[in-house]
């Protein structure tokens, strides 16, 4: 088992653990963003409960930070490893002939990602750092008593500019993975007969997932 | 067919090399790409000048020497066909084609369009084989029964040539699906689960020591292999991997 993350092969599985959890991840993030659209008041309760409870903020939010930043930090030492593998580039290359343009940009799209994540940490999740531990208001309320959560999530979607960025933002969440779903799988040794469903499974996952995001971003700049 | 050729044009291992134009005339479309190449170097001797090197061997589309990255792509455009079997119908009059070698840090240039591919020698001898008693009482393998799916799986995975066009079309330059056709002709085997752990963590210990890049699975090594080996074959080098380690 020792040195298993010093080898390819190692990497490539931690690397893929760390998608197949960030994937979880969105997929909760999703269903609970849905829920603001159906009913503010079922969302001001989960957003409650995921901001205050003491297992979700002390051991998976540690958790989800840390996969983020492994992620993240894996990919660039992975893209900076494969650059080495060949130093002369070729004269003409068409990569386009056998692959396809989101595998083969997978750091690009990556690198939109961790741009948004940065906006996104910016617009909601250091104000809610701040608000609840250097202010120390674990209310969650606002002056008039009620729930501040979706009033904050309707303010943010106000300016035209920023929910372009997030859906530009989503566009390439969607690029990344379209590759990145079946990747993951492929890169933890499921790939045979009992794993072709999986396939449409994932490509279903890349785009009903992000354009959902779209929609809600979308529905909430029309509806404030 | 007249043609323009672009060459990559190299002295030797030290030399920096520079692409170098060419005109050929008279090219039959019913040549192979190679031949066509006989042609060009026969012109370059009738003028005195150094042919290019380019590396061959059985021009039977299995021995998987000749290392050519056409017009963007390992072995040309066609499908499953090493340069040898690359016919000179699949271009037209007048086409100016690119011809570079193979481009690895693990295959370094020897000379014009030859690369030096022993780091896939280094690797098989790492552990791409089977410890068998040939003393003279050697037991035929036809004895021992096998599921027919995986003799066939295994098989498929053995028609591997060693080329190395999924290391020079990968992206990465990951040499991935070479050491997982190696690795699986053996797992799927009787005979090869004996040292199925040692081989697969030793196999990809001198993988990683060559310099080859890290698999993304772009799938253009499935694409652009001569013989069709599958990205089942990285799927299951994987899990392999990982029980070995877990093991280990």
């Amino acid at each position: 088992m020792s040195g298993i993350l010093n080898s390819s092969i190692g990497r490539k599985f931690a690397m893929a653990l760390s998608a197949l959890f960030l994937m979880i991840f969105l997929l909760q993030h999703f269903a609970i963003n849905l829920l603001s659209v159906f009913s503010p008041d079922a969302f001001n309760d989960v957003s409650h409960f995921m901001g205050t409870f003491w297992a979700i903020q002390y051991l998976l939010q540690p958790v989800l930070i840390f996969g983020v930043i492994f992620h993240f930090v894996m990919g660039f030492v992975l893209e900076i490893k494969n650059r080495k593998a060949r130093t002369i580039s070729y004269a003409k290359n068409n990569g386009a002939a056998n692959s396809s343009w989101m595998s083969r940009n997978m750091i690009y799209s990556g690198l939109a990602i961790l741009a948004f994540i940065c906006l996104h940490f910016y617009d909601f999740w250091l104000p809610e750092i701040n608000t609840k531990y250097i202010q120390g208001d674990m209310s969650g309320l606002l002056a008039n008593g009620e729930f501040r959560y979706f009033e904050e999530l309707q303010h943010k979607f106000v300016d035209i500019w920023r929910v372009a960025l997030y859906c530009i933002a989503f566009i390439f969440l969607a690029l990344h993975l379209l590759h990145g779903f079946n990747s993951a799988f492929q890169s933890v040794g499921a790939n045979n007969k009992y794993t072709k469903g999986l396939k449409g499974f994932g490509k279903a996952y890349a785009i009903i997932i992000p354009l959902g995001f779209v929609f809600i971003a979308l529905f909430h700049h029309f509806n404030h | 067919m007249n043609l323009t050729l672009k060459i990559w044009r190299q002295k030797n291992a030290s030399d920096k090399g520079k692409m170098v134009d060419y005109k050929v005339t008279d090219i039959s479309p019913d040549m192979s790409f190679l031949e066509m190449l006989d042609v060009l170097n026969e012109q370059l001797i009738n003028k005195d000048e150094e042919p290019v090197a380019f590396d061959h061997d059985c021009r039977e589309g299995i021995c998987g020497m000749c290392s050519l990255y056409i017009n963007g792509e390992a072995h040309g455009p066609d499908r499953a066909v090493t340069t040898c079997q690359l016919h000179m119908r699949m271009f037209k009059d007048g086409d100016t084609i690119t011809i570079e070698p193979f481009r690895a840090t693990a295959f370094p240039v020897i000379k014009d369009l030859i690369v030096d591919r022993t780091s896939f020698d280094r690797i098989q001898h790492a552990g791409g084989f089977i410890s068998v008693n040939t003393s003279g009482n050697t037991i035929d393998a036809n004895t021992i029964p096998i599921n027919k799916h995986d003799a066939d799986t295994a098989f498929d995975s053995a028609t591997c040539i060693g080329c190395g066009a999924c290391v020079a079309s990968c992206k990465n330059s990951s040499a991935m699906l070479f050491v997982g056709a190696k690795v699986s002709q053996f797992a799927l085997l009787p005979q090869g689960k004996v040292e199925a752990t040692d081989r697969v963590l030793n196999m990809v210990k001198q993988m990683d020591e060559e310099g080859f890049g890290n698999c993304t699975n772009t799938g253009a090594c499935e694409v652009e292999c001569p013989k069709g080996i599958s990205l089942e074959n990285i799927a299951r080098m994987n899990s392999e991997y990982l029980k070995a380690s877990l093991k280990g």
